[in-house]
């Protein structure tokens, strides 16, 4: 009883959460303008439509620039500021690494409102760069908790063995922490990438005619149902399955100890 | 190295992350701060944007809309998870327990803004759920579903069900069988052993997920204006109403500090339960 009770439950939850995946995935099949029921599919031609829509392919482009750029800043920043604070004694470290982390309590569209004041008022025009600095400041603290967990007392000896033997300090961060903490600055990029991938509120508040994909989804979105932006969001959708899929098999992988 | 070099390098590595959190998340919160105070109508110094949303009730609505969304969301997303997260965990055997998480966090992997799109598919005047009603002889008429309170509700739950599967899930995985073992050897039936053992273990994954869900929701913009419309207005729709249609930065500031201070009592609420460490 308790294992029909059981699986009826579960699979009322996977139909809800599959519901709308399968609407969008199948309608963007249409043959017709609109994409509700009846399926009169299926047809390319709205994949079709979408590749041949410059803006939308334009998007495309600029959301993967600023994901990898800001990923990599943000990687960057959040391993030196982790190593930092785990290996040298720093006056007032617990607030120091509080301020570092702080932004992520506080809503993007509350950070994106902030800098759009702070651009305006030293006159900085909107544009992919500002919307990267956004990102980078979403994203550094996510990067700086994941790296400096992982920052262990082993590695501090191995570093040491390091500089004993003559290693300069760079040396020690580019050839021997860095490599050790692989999974977490592996794990630190590609979160940050699928956030900075997805974000909307900040990427529309600060850009203007270069824009992100999700903000040209959303104009797309002010023409109302349309098969077009199913296929565009299937394209999405398949992308992330594919990234999601190989940092899956990288960062799980059984590795030789 | 000496203490002085030592220190140096501390402080070269730390200060570019202090510097980009200054420059681009404390000045520009300080910017806001300041706009905030000087509102749109000129006139100088004056509180008049935090006043005005007390004493204008459409402000004071959306903030109170707000809340009550954000809440219901967060405690039907509760009630949807744990048991699910409970199946995935103790009913789904072993080797597939991998497969069955994966898949039911698939569709995070959708665009932010498309799954709103999608459920606006879903629940449209001749969308699938009308449209299935109807078949089954269930409806004569197509009801409204999109454009409503319940629908910003079900595009929130979706999204928030699938975090706090995982929450829960980890949680509940982490917990030892003895646990369960004990409680029974001391005579607990099922319900006592869930409400007296099992529960209070599982509080700081469902704490955790109930934090982010609670965060994330109150500050969205793009569920309530696509699936919400604007029959009812939410926080984060006013400040972009302040922003797009009135250009008024000072009120849109002065209403992001007020959500912001919403936000920061939900964190003192749960702080205990939120934690950064070093492993």
């Amino acid at each position: 009883m308790a294992r029909i009770v059981s699986t009826l439950y579960a699979a009322a939850v996977y139909g809800f959460i599959f519901l709308p995946v399968i609407v969008l995935v199948l309608f963007s099949f249409q043959a017709t303008l609109f994409p509700i029921p009846p399926f009169t599919g299926p047809s390319l031609r709205w994949y079709e439509a979408v590749l041949r829509d410059a803006r939308l392919t334009d998007g495309l482009l600029n959301s993967m620039l600023v994901a990898v750029a800001t990923s990599a800043l943000a990687t960057l920043l959040g391993f030196l500021s982790a190593w930092g604070f785990a290996r040298f004694h720093m006056p007032a470290s617990a607030l120091m690494r509080g301020l570092i982390t702080l932004p992520l309590t506080v809503s993007y569209l509350i950070i994106g409102m902030g800098l759009l004041i702070l651009f305006n008022w030293i006159g900085i025009p909107k544009s992919l760069i500002t919307a990267g600095i956004g990102h980078v400041v979403i994203n550094l603290p996510l990067c700086f908790a994941i790296i400096y967990s992982q920052m262990g007392d082993h590695q501090a000896n191995v570093e040491r063995a390091a500089r004993d033997l003559g290693a300069k300090e760079w040396q020690v961060l580019l050839l021997v922490t860095a490599p050790m903490l692989w999974p977490a600055l592996f794990a630190s990029f590609f979160l940050s990438m699928t956030f900075s991938w997805d974000e909307f509120v900040i990427a529309f508040l600060l850009t203007r005619f270069d824009t992100t994909l999700p903000v040209e989804i959303w104009n797309l979105l002010r023409a109302g149902l349309n098969p077009k932006t199913n296929a565009v969001g299937s394209l999405v959708f398949g992308v992330s399955i594919v990234l999601a899929i190989v940092f899956e098999l990288v960062a799980f992988r059984k590795r030789p100890a | 190295m000496s203490a002085g070099r030592q220190s140096l390098a501390g402080w070269a590595s730390v200060s570019p992350a202090l510097l980009w959190t200054l420059v681009f998340f404390a000045a520009p919160f300080a910017a806001m701060a300041a706009v905030s105070l000087f509102p749109k109508d000129g006139g100088g110094f004056s509180l008049a944007n935090y006043t005005q949303f007390f004493a204008n009730p459409s402000y004071w609505r959306a903030l109170t809309n707000s809340l009550e969304v954000t809440l219901i969301v967060t405690a039907v997303s509760i009630l949807l998870a744990y048991p699910f997260a409970w199946i995935l965990a103790f009913v789904v055997p072993e080797r597939w327990q991998r497969l069955a998480l994966m898949l039911a966090v698939l569709p995070f992997w959708t665009s932010y803004v498309v799954r709103s799109y999608s459920w606006l598919l879903v629940l449209a005047e001749k969308g699938a759920v009308n449209n299935a009603l109807i078949h089954l002889g269930l409806l004569a008429e197509p009801i409204q579903l999109a454009n409503t309170r319940a629908a910003t509700v079900i595009g929130f739950v979706h999204f928030f069900v699938m975090l706090l599967t995982l929450t829960i899930f980890a949680n509940l995985k982490q917990l030892s069988p003895n646990y369960r073992k004990a409680a029974a050897d001391l005579g607990a039936g099922p319900i006592r052993s869930f409400i007296h053992v099992i529960l209070p273990l599982t509080m700081p994954g469902i704490m955790v997920g109930a934090f982010l869900t609670f965060v994330l929701a109150i500050g969205d913009y793009i569920t309530p204006q696509i699936l919400g419309g604007n029959n009812e207005l939410l926080m984060p729709q006013l400040i972009m109403m302040q922003i797009g249609r009135r250009g008024d930065f000072a009120s849109a500031s002065a209403l992001s500090i007020i959500l912001m201070a919403v936000v920061t009592v939900a964190y003192l609420l749960c702080a205990r339960w939120l934690k950064i460490e070093r492993a």
